[in-house]
């Protein structure tokens, strides 16, 4: 319970910590607040305010390319969140919870691709495809194309390495013995994991998942090096689209996409706050009277 | 675009070069064989820049010769050569000028059937053969646009010299109210200050570029800012008196200005870039002859116009000028008259131009 909070006069320092806080904030939001003002101005041009109309919206939603963009970009974040959330998962797991051969190197070869640059780790994907293709066409004769598939694979790829190191922090922190009691409580692995482990650790599932749903959402290099015909995502098309000169249409799906990682942030943030009152109240019925 | 990056990308394409699946590689230069409007497979798999194709055009092809056209986009032509090199399939690209280059050595686009290609003759005889296409065998121009400066004549006067010196002049530049803009691109600015010392933009002598990045060094204190994003908008809105920058930007932000008619666009008589995009068919097409029909169908001279029409680039198409807006005519007007010059690959001599810009800005 938070009592005390804000009855306490502030003091100089804390004033200061306050006015940083709030710059920071500004630093931050200001550069949004202004793309998503100038996304409902009737001008051709980004700076130049004229007056306020939706006309940039019915353009993206007019333009099909974009919505197909778009259509592609929300298709393979989809794939790529849940798997390398639950393939990130597994790894934070078996690199916490169990010993064997080879783990140390495997500990190490995770934050690879959290370390290399973007177009290092494209070119890899790239040639690994490229080859990997050419030995099934030569095995089975049967040649797979580029397209939303490799660039989900592509995205899982990197995605992994994040989920796993945000899962990890927060398996980190949970005490071993809790799972140790549920093991002398006649709880298969299985039951401890399900009913006390993961729990425990959703907040970190969750946060890995959002990380990994941004970063599919926002990638550039790697998707651009792995993409085939009619895969075009919305960052490349809109990275495509500067080389014209900005203009007001991608204001307007920034802020479209803007919106939408904004409601699922609101739902994720709903979904632990029920699971932690789940929690509160287990531990409210196991409360001795 | 961010110099770095492209340098990396640049590099990693290089890379690829040499690891990339080296049995196909030196063989012979594949020429293409189609009829007049073949249709050699019904899916187009057509690959280019974002936002540079009228959506229109694409329906009325696939409504006039039964293809369904398949467009993806790509934001560097180091990625798309990338793809290409490892095999992914598409049938017809948009190269700007130094990658058909780079392509064609690669062996990595067909020869043309110029007898499938009607329309061909619609195509400006300047277009036809540039350095990085000796004898247009490979290519055929899309869409072309050339550097300049935007001139504000309310703070420059209507009487000027159409030369580099409007920004790198100090003697002239003072007098400029908010001062000048300059673009933050390595080639294009150190090539705008070796042309106005009466070198060429590809010159690769370290003598004169080293006066190239004195002469920008010395004119400093009236350039406010190195910029290739904004600058056609402060030019629009005032801030700057001259800004050097890309045509298309230039037309757009004039055209949408409160007083388009207190701008011009001006070439510097001493010369000034130009480039070229353009069509061509990889090796690895599934459809080279739909491709072949899909070219002619752009070299339609309406067709061509209403492309131009849509993007506001110029167009490579002579036969279509009757068809173009006359904004977009007047515009480029004075291209054929002009001193250009495509920017040509320099292999390892590029990074002293980005060298010689960086120690410009100091």
């Amino acid at each position: 319970m938070s009592i005390s909070a804000g009855v306490r006069p502030k003091s100089p320092t804390e004033r200061m910590l306050a006015g940083n806080a709030w710059l920071v904030y500004a630093f931050f939001y200001a550069p949004i607040l202004v793309l998503i003002v100038f996304s409902f101005n009737e001008n051709n041009n980004v700076g130049i305010w004229t007056e306020p109309s939706l006309r940039w919206y019915r353009d993206v939603l007019a333009n099909d390319a974009v919505m197909s963009a778009i259509r592609v970009s929300l298709i393979v974040a989809a794939i790529s969140t849940v798997v390398s959330t639950i393939l990130g998962t597994m790894t934070a797991l078996s690199l916490e919870r169990f010993r064997y051969r080879g783990r140390r190197a495997f500990d190490g070869l995770v934050y690879l691709p959290i370390i290399i640059p973007d177009v290092t780790m494209a070119v890899m994907l790239l040639l690994f495809f490229a080859q990997s293709f050419q030995w099934l066409d030569a095995a089975l004769g049967w040649r797979p194309s580029f397209g939303i598939a490799t660039i989900s694979l592509s995205h899982i790829a990197f995605n992994i390495s994040f989920v796993a190191v945000v899962v990890r922090a927060r398996l980190g922190q949970l005490d071993a013995r809790l799972e140790e009691a549920a093991a002398d409580l006649y709880a298969t692995r299985w039951q401890a994991f399900r009913r006390v482990t993961f729990p425990l650790i959703a907040p970190g599932v969750v946060g890995g998942a959002l990380l990994a749903l941004t970063l599919s959402l926002d990638d550039v290099v790697v998707t651009s090096f792995v993409a085939g015909p009619g895969s075009t995502t919305l960052p490349v098309y809109v990275f495509g689209l500067v080389r014209r000169g900005v203009t007001p249409l991608i204001n307007a799906v920034s802020t479209l996409m803007l919106v939408a990682s904004m409601v699922l942030i609101a739902i994720s943030l709903g979904f632990q706050r029920t699971s932690r009152s789940r929690v509160a109240i287990r531990e409210q019925e196991l409360e001795p009277n | 675009m961010n110099g770095m990056r492209r340098a990396a990308i640049a590099l990693m394409a290089l890379m690829l070069v040499l690891t990339a699946c080296g049995d196909d590689s030196g063989g012979e230069v594949q020429a293409a064989d189609c009829n007049v409007g073949e249709i050699d497979r019904t899916t187009l798999n057509f690959y280019n820049w974002s936002d540079y194709m009228d959506p229109d055009l694409i329906e009325a092809f696939e409504t006039e010769y039964g293809v369904d056209v398949v467009e993806s986009f790509y934001e560097s032509n180091e990625a798309m050569l990338s793809q290409l090199q490892s095999g992914v399939v598409y049938d017809l690209v948009v190269p700007s000028d130094y990658m058909i280059k780079i392509m064609i050595d690669e062996n990595l686009l067909f020869q043309l059937d110029k007898d499938a290609l009607v329309n061909y003759g619609n195509l400006a005889e300047d277009f036809r053969t540039q350095p990085y296409d000796p004898n247009g065998d490979f290519s055929v121009a899309y869409q072309y646009g050339t550097t300049g400066l935007g001139v504000n004549l309310e703070a420059v006067g209507e009487d000027f010299v159409e030369s580099w010196a409007l920004i790198f002049d100090p003697e002239i530049t003072q007098h400029f109210a908010g001062g000048v803009s300059v673009l933050d691109d390595p080639r294009e600015t150190m090539g705008a200050a070796l042309e106005y010392l009466g070198y060429s933009l590809n010159d690769t002598d370290m003598s004169h570029l080293e006066e190239a990045t004195q002469l920008i060094q010395d004119a400093k204190a009236h350039i406010a800012t190195f910029d290739s994003d904004q600058y056609s908008e402060n030019l629009a809105l005032g801030e700057v008196a001259v800004a050097h920058g890309y045509s298309g930007n230039m037309i757009v932000d004039i055209g949408s200005a409160d007083n388009p008619e207190n701008f011009v666009y001006i070439l510097p008589e001493e010369g000034a870039t130009l480039w070229i995009d353009n069509m061509a068919i990889p090796t690895t097409s599934a459809a080279p002859c739909t491709a072949h029909a899909f070219i002619d169908f752009l070299l339609d001279a309406e067709n061509g116009a209403q492309l131009t029409n849509w993007n506001y680039y110029g167009s490579p198409n002579e036969a279509a000028t009757p068809f173009i807006e006359q904004e977009v005519v007047d515009f480029y007007a004075d291209t054929a008259d002009a001193n250009l010059e495509v920017i040509e690959d320099q292999g390892d001599y590029e990074i002293n131009y980005t060298d010689g810009l960086a120690r410009a800005k100091g």
